[in-house]
């Protein structure tokens, strides 16, 4: 079998600071194979977009913070790449889709500007006329009507909903072999949030692009993902496909978030205890889920 | 019928946004019963905030009046009718005064209302924090040093500090994570039975409409499009607004899912525009 697409494998993650050191991951250990849709799933402060951050070498930067573990991007150790060449793979191989789109693009160039700057880093001798058509091409795949409107504007001018779809283009548009999107829409209204996720997931499909999809919305990635791993406090608690997790959630701490959701069916809202040490209980992993073998 | 607590008649706001008028709520007529959870459901743009501005008396409406128990309120309130209303906002974090400790914030309300003398505003502070079943020592310390739940206890015990009747909840669980909204609500759902509150609960969230309201108010683009009871409006909902914002709650068991396929039949084919 070849190698997945993104291979974690027990990463921890601690900040050192004055104040001794807060470990942030316990080891956690993730995998994506080529087309698949994988979520992580936690509630704030459970390490999940610094995981992210990780991933695209982004935290690395951080002076205080320690890593260890390995993360393999297609079968390489990300560890063993200078910066120079992680910094490559940002915008091409990997990209990523941020929560709140308005505020991700740059509100002082127009689209079409900004476009280019994705298109040159895939192709960096790229022709204006040919980014702008290739611009619009992406624009229009993402269901914008019209894409010469959209991209002689300014993200201002545009509506919450048509940037999450501008960001989206971008994010694709050199073909990246995985796609990290945090949380993606959670700013956006349901409806508007319905589409993304209907877009996106058609878009990855199509391009059999590998996502790991950062949420704290159980239902989004219930209709989002394939698999999915819960993580508390820095540790991955529960792993399986998503039918099986959804209909048959076995540790305490993901049981604890399924019955935090109130149910459109009715049903009150429950009784929540506080948290308890059995959240803190072994990953329970579902048939047929186990993180692959790590080539030596 | 009883009488309504709050009543807002043909009420209307325009704002003049560069030379054009935009019409943010348009001539809605809504009552609110004593004793009920009413909730407001619309997306961004539908005027929820708007019409909780003017309950509020933040802005006077264009047209139209705002009355409690029958009395019309004036543009300008007076002390006791802001007294009369009080409001908790979605993030805790801006709306707690980060240089107050949590006492000094709860017994603001107490000093500028004058109620009771100077030490039982004291005492009083430290029930209103055992109302929200946070420790009586957080009234020394600052919001910083409170977690996202506790910051909105603390905001609930203020909208409770002067025995208010209604209470204007203008999504006051969006930010938090579902653990603790779950906690939260069951709060307010306490609260509002032991004390006998009337909340105007404004959310995006129709499934925490679902387990809380006793009514539903649809907004779109300002205007009222639907109002009906909790039940009414998860079996039947009449107008497709509704029906496409209950198609676009992601839900978490298959129960809900058919629930949803059941009513949005018609839906089917939302497409991007």
């Amino acid at each position: 079998m070849t190698s997945p697409t993104l291979l974690i494998r027990d990463l921890h993650l601690a900040f050192g600071g004055y104040s001794g050191r807060v470990e942030v991951l316990h080891g956690i250990s993730i995998h994506i194979r080529q087309g698949e849709r994988v979520a992580l799933v936690g509630e704030s402060g459970s390490g999940k977009s610094v995981t992210a951050r990780i991933v695209l070498g982004l935290l690395q930067m951080t002076r205080t913070a320690r890593i260890g573990g390995l993360i393999a991007f297609e079968g390489q150790d990300i560890a063993k790449l200078t910066p120079r060449q992680h910094h490559r793979l940002r915008g091409t191989k990997m990209s990523m889709i941020f929560q709140d789109p308005t505020s991700s693009l740059n509100p002082v160039y127009r689209i079409s500007e900004q476009f280019r700057e994705v298109l040159r880093r895939g192709v960096p001798d790229i022709e204006r006329t040919e980014a702008d058509a290739r611009a619009a091409d992406l624009l229009a795949d993402c269901s914008i009507g019209d894409p010469e409107r959209v991209l002689t504007s300014y993200p201002f001018q545009l509506s919450g909903g048509l940037n999450q779809r501008v960001m989206i283009a971008m994010a694709l548009a050199n073909e990246p072999s995985l796609l990290i999107a945090d949380e993606p829409g959670t700013a956006l209204d349901v409806t508007v949030q319905a589409q993304t996720l209907k877009l996106m997931r058609e878009l990855v499909a199509r391009h059999d692009t590998a996502v790991l999809f950062i949420s704290h919305n159980l239902g989004v990635v219930r209709e989002f993902a394939d698999r999915v791993y819960v993580i508390y406090k820095g540790r991955i608690v529960e792993h399986g496909r998503t039918a099986d997790l959804f209909d048959d959630p076995r540790h305490p701490y993901t049981r604890a978030l399924m019955d935090a959701i109130p149910r459109i069916t009715g049903g009150g809202i429950p009784e929540i205890a506080d948290a308890s040490d059995t959240y803190l209980a072994p990953i329970i992993v579902h048939e047929g889920c186990a993180e692959p073998e790590v080539a030596p | 019928m009883t009488a309504p607590l709050l009543s807002l008649d043909s009420v209307s706001k325009v704002f003049k946004v560069g030379g054009r008028e935009i019409v943010a709520v348009d001539g809605v007529s809504l009552d609110v019963i004593a004793g009920e959870c009413m909730a407001i459901v619309g997306e961004s743009g539908s005027g929820k905030s708007t019409i909780a501005n003017m309950i509020l008396g933040v802005y006077p409406p264009s047209g139209g009046t705002v009355s409690l128990r029958g009395e019309t309120l004036p543009a300008r309130r007076t002390r006791a009718h802001r007294r009369a209303i009080q409001l908790v906002q979605q993030n805790p974090l801006s709306s707690l005064n980060p240089q107050r400790t949590v006492g000094a914030s709860l017994r603001l309300p107490l000093d500028v209302h004058d109620i009771g003398d100077n030490a039982k505003r004291w005492t009083r502070v430290g029930a209103l924090l055992e109302e929200v079943h946070l420790p009586a020592d957080f009234r020394s310390r600052s919001p910083a040093a409170l977690s996202g739940g506790q910051r909105q206890r603390v905001a609930i015990a203020r909208a409770l500090a002067c025995e208010s009747e209604l209470v204007v909840l203008d999504e006051p669980t969006s930010a938090l994570d579902v653990l603790v909204q779950a906690r939260i609500l069951k709060l307010l759902m306490e609260l509002q039975r032991r004390r006998g509150l009337t909340f105007v609960f404004i959310t995006h969230d129709l499934s925490v409409v679902r387990n809380i309201a006793d009514r539903v108010a649809v907004f779109e683009k300002g205007r009222l499009v639907e109002l009906g009871s909790v039940e009414a409006i998860f079996t039947d909902p009449s107008h497709p607004y509704t029906r496409s914002l209950i198609a676009a709650i992601p839900v978490v068991t298959s129960e809900e899912q058919a629930l949803k396929e059941s009513l949005t039949q018609k839906e089917e084919k939302i497409d991007h525009s």
